[in-house]
């Protein structure tokens, strides 16, 4: 069954245009990277799904039923940056979802209502490697360790499609790698539905169940916002699959290249 | 520092990066303070010598005697002394009007910060208030308020709220679109956004805010004072200056540089202790 479904979707800023007859059918339990050039409607595709953006035309379903543009608790998200709340501490963080769905109008849990969230939270925090950071605000934290907590603070309610923004876009190589483990080992166990957008190729044939590669077919020289992006590349991947040359090409041409001279 | 430095390197550090340790810092900083108060005592010494009834620039002896005149004796008025029937009155006034300009920068803030609605409402109307002298509104405050208390806390509280609103409403709408989206894809609703996410994150910004607007609402309070009243450290000022008692005036300066000093580290100290996040310090 798929979790979410984009029919004919186009996104159109006045006379320009990001997205052009995107279809997909993403299944649920899948892993989607999501890689292209810049400007090339990666964001775009990602603010269409959490429902910052509307689609002009076209339909996005989630689970058949047609999802409403504003961000909701069935999508989880995580950015690059500025994922999680500096004035709280990680288990604060983390008991955030749980206090906004059972108490409306204080938005704090007390006695034994909020000694279960504390109980789920500290089991999250447990569950991304936090456990021994619960007190600690963001500030004082790696990069690493506040997109952990970015991740804990996601899941806690359970969403039905996890959508990662360049999550691991500013980490260190290493951290990057453990970060990938994390990821995966997550993703196994609570059967998730991620998105990823990433810049980083590799990342995404490794991560990855399948990969969209977003670019524009046509390019009018006179009009360059004329035509938008769609999706160029659509793979299913086992672990063995490699990316084309092609599409390597087509992403390492995006980046700014060194002058031979 | 390499113990024997080679041979004609300069063993004389660059002037920036010369840092003065805490000790020092210290000593340094009161060294300006001592050249001015030494300054002072030459200055007045000198125009003693030649007149010796001067009253420009009193002796450290002169103010010592008016500063125990005016801690000992009685405001006929209130029958307490003066100095304190002055301090009293005078922070009523700035607490209350301090009191008002948070309060509905604090609300305010807070909506027009998170709701883009209410800013396109009301965001040209406070920008339009907020650009008018609040002293040139005086006379109005005076007549529609009477000479009272309620019209020298109602210039504080309009001096400086507008500044204050202005301040936190573009704290606030500034705070990260990620955060915003984030609390939502964790099922705040709106309400939940603002006394979540926005209000606790205001505070330390509020805090700020009033320690740069509390030198202004000295001077709205002393103009106040100064122009119609019978107790206050303004008034008491400009009364004596009819007198030219600089003996008094300098002390009351003084009095009134302190209480200010106070309060800015006492709203500092709060922050610190309240909203430690927002200092990049621990708990």
């Amino acid at each position: 069954m798929s979790a979410l479904e984009l029919r004919n979707v186009w996104v159109e800023y006045g006379e320009k245009v990001v997205l052009e007859r995107v279809s997909l059918d993403i299944a649920e339990r899948s892993f989607v990277a999501v890689v292209g050039p810049s400007g090339a409607g990666k964001s775009t595709f990602l603010r269409l799904i959490l429902g910052q953006e509307a689609p002009t035309r076209g339909q996005v379903l989630l689970d058949g039923q047609p999802m409403r543009a504003e961000c909701g608790p069935d999508r989880g998200v995580v950015f690059q940056r500025y994922s999680v709340f500096p004035h709280l501490t990680a288990l604060r963080n983390v008991m955030f979802g749980i206090e906004c769905a059972e108490a409306p109008v204080t938005a704090r849990l007390f006695g034994s209502r909020r000694r279960a969230a504390r109980d789920t939270a500290v089991e999250m925090l447990a569950a991304v490697g936090l456990e021994h950071s619960m007190d600690v605000y963001p500030a004082q934290m790696s990069g690493g360790m506040q997109q952990r907590l970015a991740i804990a603070q996601a899941l806690v309610k359970h969403p039905r499609i996890l959508l990662l923004d360049e999550p691991f876009g500013a980490l260190d190589p290493g951290i990057r790698l453990d970060m990938h483990a994390l990821i995966t080992r997550l993703w196994q166990e609570h059967g998730l539905t991620i998105v990823m957008v990433t810049h980083d190729i590799g990342e995404a044939f490794k991560l990855g169940t399948r990969v969209l590669a977003f670019d524009k077919r046509r390019v009018d020289p006179q009009a360059p916002h004329r035509f938008g992006a769609t999706v160029t590349y659509d793979l299913s991947l086992d672990r063995k699959t490699l990316p084309p040359a092609a599409l390597v090409e087509a992403l390492g041409g995006a980046l700014p290249q060194k002058d031979p001279a | 520092m390499p113990a024997h430095p080679r041979p004609g390197a300069s063993v004389v550090r660059r002037l920036v990066d010369m840092r003065p340790r805490r000790g020092a810092r210290l000593l340094l900083g009161a060294l300006p303070i001592l050249v001015l108060l030494l300054l002072y005592l030459i200055a007045s010494e000198a125009r003693h010598a030649d007149n010796p009834a001067d009253k420009v620039l009193p002796t450290f002896s002169a103010m010592a005697q008016a500063i125990h005149g005016f801690t000992t004796d009685l405001d006929p008025a209130s029958g307490r002394i003066v100095l304190v029937a002055d301090t009293v009155a005078s922070l009523y006034r700035l607490g209350i009007g301090l009191a008002i300009a948070t309060t509905s920068a604090l609300i305010l803030g807070l909506l027009l910060g998170t709701v883009p609605l209410a800013r396109a409402i009301l965001g040209p109307v406070i920008a339009v208030i907020a650009v008018i002298p609040p002293v040139a509104v005086l006379p109005i405050l005076f007549i529609a308020l009477g000479l009272d208390e309620a019209s020298k806390i109602a210039l504080i509280a309009i001096g400086i709220a507008p500044f204050m609103v202005r301040d936190l409403t573009s704290y606030v709408a500034s705070l990260p679109a990620e955060q915003f989206a984030k609390a939502q894809t964790l099922g705040a609703n709106s309400w939940q956004l603002a006394v979540r996410v926005a209000l606790p994150q205001l505070m330390p910004r509020l805090i700020e805010a009033l320690r740069l607007s509390m030198g202004p609402a000295w001077v709205f309070l002393i103009a106040a004072e100064a122009v119609a009243s019978d107790v206050g450290l303004g008034y008491r000022i400009f009364l004596v200056r009819r007198y030219f008692a600089m003996d008094i005036i300098l002390p009351y300066v003084a009095w009134i540089s302190l209480l200010a000093i106070a309060a800015d580290a006492l709203l500092l100290f709060v922050s610190r202790r309240g909203f430690p996040w927002a200092h990049g310090g621990g708990r």
